[in-house]
């Protein structure tokens, strides 16, 4: 666990020197993320010990939203002020996001025999 | 008694132990509850618990950052279970190079519409710049959603509650637009799930059917990596109107 432990804190350390050194746009942990995949790409997948680290992490990821998630309280004025713009953009947008995407994968995928 | 009291109101305060102990408790109290409720996909434990530390902070009147002296230790964690998200990724590897030709357009055109739609609507109907722009990851899942907002400009609080509504959303709307579309497929109805509904949309459609939950999983992963890309500029072309 230590070990992969290690791992995962050097990726998130690498994507956010990465991030502040190269002015790009990506979260400094994304960045982890895609170095952590090449890694695991070049060994060929994950050993035991990453797999039970990573899936201990991710049981209860839930948990670590919570954090920020209480932060909403500094932002209630700003929440109720704009709360009807905000329902109806993610209402639209969703309905959007999911027809537009099923749909583009169903004829690609039909015309490429996927 | 009354004065000894609030010192010891004041020296908890000032220890992270408080901040760390209430996280703990309300989450484990939620699971609890979401237990109770039969594990009902809209009830979400993260919601109720936190639910449970706002009433907190509002009943005693406890500052946010005090709070969060103690609960940082718990949103450090965020950071490597971002990165650990490579782990399932890398198992989808296979399933995303067989149908690469498909899925990468999808999931472009995908993320595009539910990031572009979702600020330019909030944008028309006279939300704050601050509202713009931590609507525009919420179809991500949490964590990098939260990264993006964070590095656009947006409030990463906001977002968490954003993204959490676009779930329970997705899960509402997905029937009626696949009937409505006449989408047959079960990777583009899981695929779909993902890339507008994140986790909360994808263990729904794993109801359904396992390869459309897989498909779900692996749309995941990839709309937070495209959207990442893709959300940044669609903030810069933002800041023109």
């Amino acid at each position: 666990m230590l070990q992969s432990l290690t791992i995962l804190i050097l990726c998130q350390f690498a994507g956010e020197a990465i991030t502040r050194a190269s002015d790009l746009p990506l979260p400094g942990p994304v960045i982890g993320l895609v170095l952590l995949l090449v890694i695991l790409m070049v060994r060929g997948g994950p050993d035991e010990d990453m797999k039970a680290t990573s899936s201990g992490l991710l049981r209860h990821l839930l948990l670590l939203f919570v954090p920020a998630g209480a932060g909403v309280v500094t932002q209630l004025d700003v929440l109720g002020r704009n709360l009807l713009p905000a329902v109806v953009a993610i209402v639209v947008s969703t309905a959007l996001g999911l027809g537009v995407t099923a749909w583009v994968m169903q004829r690609l995928a039909r015309r490429s025999g996927v | 008694m009354k004065p000894d009291l609030d010192h010891l109101w004041i020296y908890l305060q000032s220890t992270p132990l408080l901040g760390l102990g209430a996280t703990l408790l309300a989450y484990q109290a939620a699971m609890a509850i979401t237990a109770r409720l039969g594990g009902h996909t809209l009830a979400n434990p993260m919601l109720i618990a936190i639910g449970l530390v706002v009433a907190l902070l509002l009943a005693t009147g406890m500052p946010y950052p005090v709070y969060f002296q103690g609960a940082q230790y718990v949103q450090f964690l965020l950071g490597p279970a971002t990165v650990a998200l490579a782990v399932p990724m890398y198992a989808n590897l296979g399933q995303i190079r067989r149908t690469a030709t498909a899925l990468i357009p999808a999931l472009i055109a995908g993320s595009l519409t539910a990031a572009g739609s979702a600020m330019l609507i909030a944008r028309l109907l006279g939300a704050s710049p601050t509202v713009v722009l931590s609507l525009a990851p919420k179809s991500v899942t949490t964590p990098i959603a939260m990264g993006i907002a964070e590095q656009i400009g947006g409030n990463p609080s906001l977002t968490a509650v954003f993204v959490l509504i676009t779930g329970i959303t997705a899960i509402m709307l997905i029937g009626p637009v696949m009937r409505v579309l006449g989408i047959t497929s079960w990777p583009a109805y899981g695929l779909a799930a993902g890339t507008a509904g994140h986790g909360l949309a994808t263990a729904r459609v794993l109801l359904l059917s396992d390869t459309a939950g897989a498909f779900g999983g692996l749309a995941i992963g990839l709309n937070g990596l495209i959207t990442a890309l893709i959300v940044p500029l669609l903030a810069r072309l933002f800041a023109y109107f």
